[in-house]
């Protein structure tokens, strides 16, 4: 495309999926025990979402890619410290919760605030990036909103691939049931996607682009203003760990011949 | 109650699909009157179906700027009809049409979104929903004082609704959409390169594969092509879905061997899908259990690995069967062959 793509992707952290996650009530609603000493990774979603932006603005000269992210700003320090390795982006800090049970109507606000305040947008070439849910939250909402309050209405969720033509429009697979993709094209932007996994690996670490990323990180999250999102609008009755444990049989020292009489009669049952 | 509102996309064939009937299902347990709204190219069906489970109006968008699946249509067709509806209490079924415009009708209408929704009850005549936070890990049940409240239920969480159809009087609601509205179009949908179809939301037996397959075996080899083979003639035998854990199709990235049957789109848990089969038979994902979270929904569920006090199956399988997968399921498949 001419002149590139402005592509802005929405992220936010998640406890490291190894660790073992307590519920608790603050006093603002619900939280997890000792949030604030549980290593943190970028949500693994918009992780998917960085990586195809900056193979996009690869692809497309002249493309630039933020990263708009609201997460507490010491954790989100820690973070961004091992992804600034991988990819060139300009980071956006926005310090508040990153709870599961903040509402995510708050946290599109604040993320659609950051977005129309990057100097220079041009929503004509604006792609907004994320994850099509959070691991986290798991809601699926916060992008469709943050769409909506850029005025955004070519939006895609379940993103596993984005193919650009030169003239600026693109062709989007979407997940849909059954192990499938939809197939749109779109005329180009403004729009907005909420990645899947995409297809494309994990880049490796890149001292020079980790030392590029740097030189605005800590600048960025000095800037860090912080949020309003919270638990408010919804009252919980209950927020548990599920209990139930399972009798677990354990069959070994059996002949194999033996299981997979019993396996064949389970599943033909 | 509030005024509560079923919205649904018809089918290709106007008909509603299970996922639907299912959303209606829950609906009808908030208990009272309810009005129902209807997007797609045909409706009739799907109306008189609405119709049939008593629904007491049926608003409709019809058209074939509303066949297909694209958010500016969808919004537009479905923030209409609950406008039409005075709607308080939204539900519809969490497909990937629905999904996709959800949050942002619920945007539209000044209202609040829940979604994932596993189950619906009413407690001092407002809906109490329960949905999992954290991928699984934990549950909670909630409720919302703002209306409209827009609830999004979980495809396999409830019962479908069973019944007659009605002959409904479809109330139109006019959508008219400008060109900003067709940027947009689809073009057609696409099955995944690996071939066969291993993905099957309707099998009742999910197969779950774990990295173990592609490891070095006993005898210091790798056996990743008989690994391939065995898995897919299970799937193939057993009429059975195909699922496995991040690390085994994150290995595709990592340049391992890889078992080319799978893709991104097989992973259950993390950030893969939360299948809901009545049964589910795992195989070497000894150590796997955070990656396998998904499993949560799966009702019999049954573990082949090497070792017997592996967390993940210890507590969360109901049989355990300690032994060499390769060897099991060669027979498991033969037997399931004859």
């Amino acid at each position: 495309m001419t002149g590139g793509f402005q592509i802005v992707v929405c992220g936010g952290i998640v406890p490291n999926p190894l660790q073992t996650l307590e519920p608790i009530t603050g006093p603002s609603g619900p939280a997890l025990k000792n949030e604030a000493m549980l290593p943190a990774v970028l949500d693994p979603w918009a992780w998917h979402a960085l990586f195809e932006a900056a193979n996009l603005a690869k692809q497309n000269p002249g493309s630039k890619v933020w990263l708009v992210a609201l997460a507490p700003k010491a954790k989100l320090q820690q973070v961004v410290m091992t992804i600034a390795q991988k990819v060139p982006f300009e980071l956006i800090a926005i310090d508040g919760p990153a709870s599961g049970f903040a509402e995510s109507a708050d946290v599109a606000e604040e993320l659609a605030a950051a977005i129309e305040a990057i100097p220079g947008l041009d929503k004509s070439k604006l792609l907004v990036f994320g994850g099509w849910e959070s691991a986290s939250r798991g809601a699926g909402t916060t992008m469709q909103m943050v769409g909506e309050k850029l005025g955004i209405v070519d939006q895609f969720q379940g993103v596993d691939e984005l193919k650009a033509a030169p003239d600026g429009s693109f062709e989007v697979l979407e997940r849909i049931e059954g192990g499938r993709h939809q197939v749109s094209t779109c005329a180009g932007a403004p729009a907005l996607l909420g990645w899947a996994t995409g297809n494309l690996p994990e880049p490796p670490n890149n001292p020079q682009v980790g030392m590029a990323n740097m030189r605005g990180v800590m600048p960025a999250l000095q800037k860090a203003k912080p949020a309003k999102a919270g638990a408010n609008g919804a009252t919980y009755a209950s927020v548990a760990l599920p209990q139930q444990r399972r009798a677990t049989r354990i069959v070994k020292d059996t002949p194999v011949e033996e299981i997979a009489r019993e396996i064949a009669a389970w599943i033909k049952g | 109650m509030s005024k509560v509102l079923v919205i649904a996309f018809a089918e290709q064939d106007g008909s509603l699909g299970k996922a639907a009937l299912e959303a209606l299902a829950a609906a009808k347990q908030l208990g009272g009157e309810f009005c129902a709204g209807v997007i797609g190219e045909k409706i009739d069906a799907a109306a008189d179906m609405l119709a049939g489970a008593g629904a007491a109006k049926v608003f409709g968008v019809a058209g074939s700027d509303f066949a297909q699946p694209r958010y500016a249509s969808d919004a537009a067709a479905a923030e209409a009809i609950a406008k039409a509806a005075g709607a308080e209490i939204i539900v519809a079924a969490g497909t990937s049409r629905w999904s996709r415009v959800a949050a942002g009708v619920a945007h539209r209408l000044g209202g609040q979104i829940d979604t994932h929704v596993t189950g619906l009850a009413v407690e001092n005549d407002a809906p109490v929903v329960t949905r999992w936070y954290y991928r699984q890990r934990m549950m909670a049940q909630m409720t919302r004082a703002a209306r409209p409240w827009v609830i999004s239920v979980d495809p396999g969480s409830f019962a479908a609704w069973q019944g007659a159809p009605g002959s409904a009087s479809i109330e139109a609601v006019d959508v008219t959409l400008g060109d900003a509205a067709k940027r947009t179009q689809v073009t057609g949908v696409r099955t995944p390169s690996s071939g066969q179809q291993t993905i099957r939301p309707e099998a009742d037996v999910l197969f779950v594969a774990g990295a173990g397959w592609t490891k070095k075996q006993p005898d210091g080899q790798f056996h990743v092509a008989e690994a391939e083979k065995l898995i897919l003639d299970f799937v193939d035998n057993a009429k059975a879905s195909l699922g496995s854990s991040k690390s085994l199709v994150d290995q595709k990235g990592e340049g391992q061997a890889v078992l080319t049957c799978l893709s991104h789109l097989n992973q259950v848990g993390q950030t893969g899908s939360t299948p809901r089969h009545p049964k589910g038979l795992a195989t070497c994902c000894h150590g796997e259990e955070p990656h396998v979270v998904g499993w949560r929904f799966i009702t019999e569920r049954r573990a082949i690995n090497l070792d017997a006090n592996c967390g993940w199956a210890q507590g969360k399988a109901d049989v355990l069967y300690v032994a060499d997968s390769f060897a099991v399921m060669e027979k498991v498949n033969a037997l399931l062959a004859e």
